[in-house]
């Protein structure tokens, strides 16, 4: 079991043709991932490596039966992508790309809540998602993940969300899914959303999240974990040394207030009853004793 | 990106946005120039972008010529917590009967755009949150939608402004919206927005931050760049285009991701140093990024021990370990390097980086280990 993705997902990929598309696209094929079309407007009936190519997500889904679509197109198409996924009647979008505008984000964000409430967004600005052996979206390198569970994994960055996925591995833990929000302000999946859906995923008997300063969504989910949540909870929060007002990187990762720093999000945690790690390397420690224990 | 004061009104004056008549100087001469064109009295405002500018003396009214000389001439290269000032903005004075605050941004939580607005501006709008949350009128826009005239009049209304101020600050916060939006802001904030005693309404600051991602569609954000606050370092990173941030410790950092970077500075504090800067190079690691990102921590003085935390992906381990080998070919570097490569394929990195380990290029395998060997070589905390 796992959540969101599984190997009988299909998935199109949307900016299969261009370079950043057509690398991870095969290599997520590569991997066993069901990538079953790639759309372009204009280059209707071609192919990428016997990937057939679509005009449109409407026309992908229809031919293929892809419920899934994956976003590699550059930040100032993506608002257009988005909405095209949305009306093509995929179930989850997963936007990869970075330096998405905050008022497009803000925008399509909400057009989807409003008028597509069985879409699900990922990203933008997030490394995908991954149910090891089974289904890879996006950019995580599938090697550093061992499947199988029963942790599950929800982090807003990238590396350190490899990082986790390497931790586990290395304490020979096997993972369900692996989702990364994303760091961006306005984040298509919060940890809420995937809190919940391993809570309800009976392969899942554990989870890591991996936060970061800004906004307040580590707190939200303290609050989840405590009043929902019946499974073990491990947190790992960077950026404790973060000064106030400087963007980390990630366009969500600013401190601006007395909130938003990594204590006090470290803070809400432990007091919801989660175990958190001082780095990742002990959050995966924690995890090992979590996991002996269940 | 934040404008400074005067580049903001100028934004402003795009959307419609009344501001005072004024220039900005970078010279006393100038200064007066611009004094005689604005009309006296005049304010000679620093340009700084940092809090408590009156404070510090750097708002002064000026009557005539000579005291905008006298102002100027103080004001400018004045330091004002820690910022130099080397423009001024000098402007007609204006009357003043109230002063309100009105502001857009990002509502993280709802996922919507929020406007403030409050009768009682001209303070810190987190000291009116703080002591009276009452005073400020809330509203959050659906960025789908956008702000209607409907709304905002509602929202205008409910501020409890003077009646005189209502229709100009209509006007206004729809031009506002429109900056905000169209003009691709993370934020823009009048304080004071003020009511003079002719009943007009009109913005006497302007603070903008624009956000970033969204310059590729704005050509004309061109003239705010080169002016902004960034010391040597961290113009140079710009240049390269590594995502620098410096701080105040001894042990420089380069880490592959942001996350990974943040952690990394973390860590080192966790055993008992200081990092030195934040760096990110970004998901892959070549020799080419490498050598930029050793080019710029070395020029810090401050910087008594380099930590590299790279997490192989994609990138395998012996490309990344080659990439630093390569990299540290083309750079001189003063400070010893601590290395810790993890993830795809480490152990041929390590393998690669052992054939090449001296006093100054170490290899150690876990992150804690190698924040702990360039927390010693870089003499301990502090």
């Amino acid at each position: 079991m796992s959540i969101f993705v599984n190997n009988e997902t299909k998935v199109v990929y949307q900016g299969l043709t261009g370079s950043q598309g057509r690398f991870y696209g095969l290599r997520n094929r590569a991997y066993g991932t069901g990538v079953v079309a790639g759309t372009h407007p204009k280059k209707a009936g071609t192919d990428v490596d016997g990937i057939p190519i679509f005009a449109t997500v409407a026309e992908a889904v229809q031919a293929t039966g892809a419920t899934v679509s994956c976003v590699f197109i550059p930040a100032a198409g993506v608002e257009r992508a988005v909405v095209e996924a949305a009306e093509g009647g995929v179930e989850l979008v997963v936007v990869i790309t970075e330096g998405v505008p905050a008022h497009d984000e803000a925008r399509f964000y909400n057009r989807l809540r409003r008028d597509f409430p069985a879409t699900r967004l990922l990203g933008p600005n997030c490394p995908g998602i991954i149910t090891p052996g089974e289904c890879n979206i996006g950019i995580t390198a599938g090697e550093i993940a061992k499947g199988g569970g029963p942790v599950g994994i929800v982090s807003r960055s990238g590396t350190l969300t490899y990082q986790a996925l390497y931790e586990l591995k290395q304490q020979d833990i096997g993972v369900t899914t692996c989702v990364g929000i994303g760091g961006d302000p306005v984040p298509g999946t919060t940890f809420i959303d995937c809190l919940a859906a391993f809570e309800a995923d009976p392969a899942t008997r554990a989870v890591i999240m991996i936060g970061e300063i800004g906004g307040a969504e580590e707190e939200k989910a303290a609050d989840f974990i405590a009043k929902e949540m019946s499974k073990p909870v491990v947190a790992y929060v960077a950026g404790v040394t973060a000064p106030p007002g400087k963007k980390m990187g990630h366009a969500g990762a600013i401190i601006s207030g007395s909130k938003a720093t990594a204590k006090a999000k470290m803070e809400a945690l432990e007091a919801a009853g989660v175990r958190v790690g001082l780095n990742p390397t002990e959050a995966g420690a924690l995890m090992a004793e979590v996991v002996a224990g269940l | 990106m934040d404008l400074f004061e005067y580049q903001g009104k100028q934004y402003f004056a795009r959307f419609g946005i009344p501001v005072s008549a004024g220039g900005v100087a970078t010279t006393v001469d100038e200064a007066v120039a611009r004094a005689e064109k604005a009309g006296y009295p005049v304010v000679v405002k620093a340009q700084v972008q940092v809090g408590g500018r009156g404070k510090a003396g750097g708002i002064k009214l000026a009557a005539d010529g000579d005291e905008v000389r006298t102002h100027a001439g103080n004001i400018l290269g004045m330091d004002i917590k820690g910022h130099v000032v080397r423009r001024v903005w000098v402007e007609h004075a204006s009357d003043i009967t109230r002063e309100f605050y009105a502001s857009f941004t990002l509502d993280r939580g709802a996922k919507l755009h929020l406007g403030m607005l409050s009768a009682q501006g001209g303070v810190e709008i987190e000291q009116v949150a703080a002591e009276s949350p009452d005073a400020i009128a809330r509203i959050h826009v659906d960025p789908v939608d956008g702000l209607t005239e409907d709304a905002c009049r509602e929202w205008v209304d409910a501020a409890n402004l003077d009646p005189a101020a209502r229709v100009g600050t209509v006007d206004i916060l729809l031009k506002l919206w429109r900056c905000y939006v169209e003009g691709d802001a993370d934020l823009v904030e009048i304080n004071p927005l003020i009511l003079t005693p002719e009943g007009r309404v009109h913005a006497l600051d302007a603070k903008v931050t624009l956000d970033d991602n969204a310059a590729f569609r704005h050509p004309e954000w061109d003239e705010f760049r080169g002016l902004e606050e960034l010391d040597d370092r961290e113009r140079l990173a710009k240049e390269k285009h590594l995502q620098y941030i410096g701080l105040d410790g001894t042990v420089g950092i380069i880490a592959n991701g942001a996350g990974l970077a943040m952690s990394t500075c973390d860590v080192v504090n966790q055993v008992g140093g200081a990092p030195a800067n934040f760096l990110d190079i970004g998901g892959g690691a070549s020799a080419e990024v490498m050598a930029n990102a050793l080019e710029v921590i070395n020029t810090d003085p401050k910087v008594k021990s380099i930590f590299i935390n790279i997490f192989g992906g994609i990138t395998r381990g012996e490309e990344v370990a080659n990439g630093i080998v390569q990299a540290l070919g083309r750079v001189a570097i003063d400070a010893p390097i601590v290395i810790r490569l993890d993830g795809t394929n480490a152990d041929e990195g390590r393998r690669i980086l052992k054939a090449h380990e001296s006093d100054s290029l170490i290899s150690l395998p876990t992150m804690l280990d190698a924040a702990r060997r360039a927390v010693a070589l870089a003499g301990g905390a502090g």
